[in-house]
């Protein structure tokens, strides 16, 4: 049952991937991309870890590619870009084959040792997702988590300055 | 032996179907009550104006939302020959899907005994509720900025980026004023913060129920502000500004699709009215714990609750002129925003101290 839903969520997510390289509009891609990202919020939650799915839909899906969806239609790039490219062809997919390869290589190679560690599906549905995570970063990672804050304060100051031409 | 909650591992037959009589029910409740709460707004308007509002169809044009269906069916559906089609016309759903399936984590009663089995009132009850809630109303603003994009004109397009904008600054206000409420509740489930509404009033006052909106009163309001502006309603209903630009992101639609906006507009509505009735008003429990209250069915209270709010709306419609664009984004901005911070830190200043 599960593995049905896995496989039909993995076609889905496959399919709007393609879509996202292959559409014409940049629009269309940019459409494609969110419903990939809604299908990895359904591989969260099969997994059991629904905060990282609403956070996926939350962060990716409803502020970023809106964002990227705004400077597409602010740009109108959907006239411009209209003509095709064919010459990379033959050698970007020789070499993404050659990627495929690899990563089949790896994947093989590997053993399933069958290790479980602290946090396993029962800890989850007791303790619940959420608290784990809360607990993880404000204890164990806090300060990654505060030099992250401080990147992104960085980050938003820097926009600021770029945005505003006399400060 | 205390009755075991229906799940799909011990009674698939009974969960599925007990699953759909609920889809249904909510469904319809929902879809009637966006049909009726059109009525509703011609009526406090027209009143509130002192006009009658509509008076031809049926008695009092209790059946104006039917004839209104009927005659947006029979109108030609045009899509504009310089539109993307594709977009223009995934818009109309990208706004009304994110609206309805927001419901589905809405509890509106107590668990009931069926048979062996307990049944929770509510569609399902996700331990990510509130996060699941934030996650849609952000995806809402999908169907604004294609539908204003992809019709490829100026009115529309004007309205789609005013849209985002406003969704974009709002959202951040209405996330960071429900956050108060998840640090009194230490819990993301809608359901358990109903429960733990039902209780006394700051443990003390034993016949007021222990409601967020009386210990958040800020809370509350900036939550119903920010709604209301990222639901686009007047007075934040600078996309579709009929003054300026002439219908905003819906102007190049017809017929049903047009419908669709409209419904998407009303059945948002619901949505946030539903969700300051759960988060501030203690969802489906009574006002009062006293026998007469609490003896009336929880999904009554919760729609009671619901279409008080929905007044409201209409009542703040009727009042208040549209706001300004560069008024909007101040009070977003340098307002609501560090109105709502400063309530988180107060309140985790309080429940720090009361610990």
């Amino acid at each position: 049952m599960e593995i049905i839903f896995f496989y039909m969520v993995a076609l889905v997510a496959v399919i709007s991937g393609f879509l996202v390289i292959r559409c014409q509009s940049p629009v269309n891609s940019a459409l494609g991309l969110v419903n990939t990202f809604f299908c990895l919020a359904i591989f969260y939650v099969m997994l059991h870890a629904p905060f990282m799915a609403a956070i996926q839909i939350m962060v990716y899906a409803g502020a970023i590619m809106v964002l990227i969806l705004f400077v597409i239609m602010l740009l109108n790039l959907g006239t411009a870009e209209r003509k095709r490219y064919t010459h990379g062809i033959v050698w970007s997919s020789l070499a993404s084959l050659l990627v495929l390869v690899n990563f089949i290589f790896f994947i093989k190679r590997g053993r399933v040792t069958g290790v479980e560690g602290d946090i396993t599906p029962f800890l989850i549905e007791s303790f619940g997702h959420t608290e784990l995570i809360g607990k993880a970063m404000l204890t164990e990672f806090l300060l990654p988590f505060e030099i992250a804050s401080i990147v992104l304060l960085v980050a938003i100051v820097g926009a600021v300055v770029l945005a505003k031409k006399e400060v | 032996m205390t009755p075991e909650m229906l799940s799909l591992s011990n009674s698939p037959v009974w969960f599925v179907g007990i699953m759909l009589v609920k889809l249904l029910v909510v469904f319809t409740v929902v879809m009637l009550s966006v049909a009726y709460a059109t009525w509703c707004e011609r009526k406090v308007i027209g009143h509130m104006q002192t006009r009658l509002g509509p008076m031809r169809t049926g008695w009092h044009g209790l059946l104006q939302p039917f004839a209104d269906g009927i005659k947006l069916f029979f109108k030609e559906e045009i899509v504009p020959s310089s539109a993307i089609k594709v977009p223009f016309l995934l818009a109309p759903m990208m706004i009304l899907v994110p609206a309805l399936i927001t419901v589905a984590v809405i509890p509106f009663g107590p668990d009931i005994q069926l048979g062996d089995f307990m049944v929770p009132l509510q569609i399902t009850d996700l331990n990510i509720g509130v996060l699941y809630i934030l996650a849609f109303a952000g995806l809402g603003v999908y169907g604004l900025v294609l539908a204003g994009w992809s019709s490829n004109s100026k009115y529309s397009l004007l309205g789609g980026i005013r849209a985002t904008a406003q969704m974009i600054s709002y959202e951040l206000a209405a996330g960071l004023s429900i956050i108060a409420i998840f640090m009194l509740s230490e819990t993301l489930s809608l359901r358990g913060i109903v429960a733990l509404q039902q209780q006394d009033l700051w443990g003390v006052c034993s016949f007021v129920p222990n409601w967020y909106v009386f210990t958040q009163p800020l809370a509350f309001c900036l939550f119903l502000v920010a709604g209301l502006a990222e639901i686009n309603r007047t007075p934040f209903d600078m996309p579709e500004a009929e003054s300026e630009l002439v219908s905003g992101f819906c102007t190049e639609y017809s017929s049903m699709k047009y419908a669709l906006f409209f419904m998407a507009e009303y059945a948002n509505m619901i949505v946030i009215a539903a969700l300051t009735a759960t988060l501030f008003l203690g969802g489906w429990s009574a006002p009062l714990n006293i026998a007469i209250f609490t003896m009336i069915p929880g999904f009554i209270w919760l729609l009671a609750k619901v279409y008080f709010m929905m007044f409201c709306f209409m009542w703040l419609r009727a009042t208040f002129p549209r706001v300004r664009y560069d008024q909007l984004m101040r009070l977003g901005w340098k307002v609501m925003l560090p109105l709502a911070l400063a309530n988180v830190i107060l309140t985790g200043l309080v429940v720090v101290i009361l610990q």
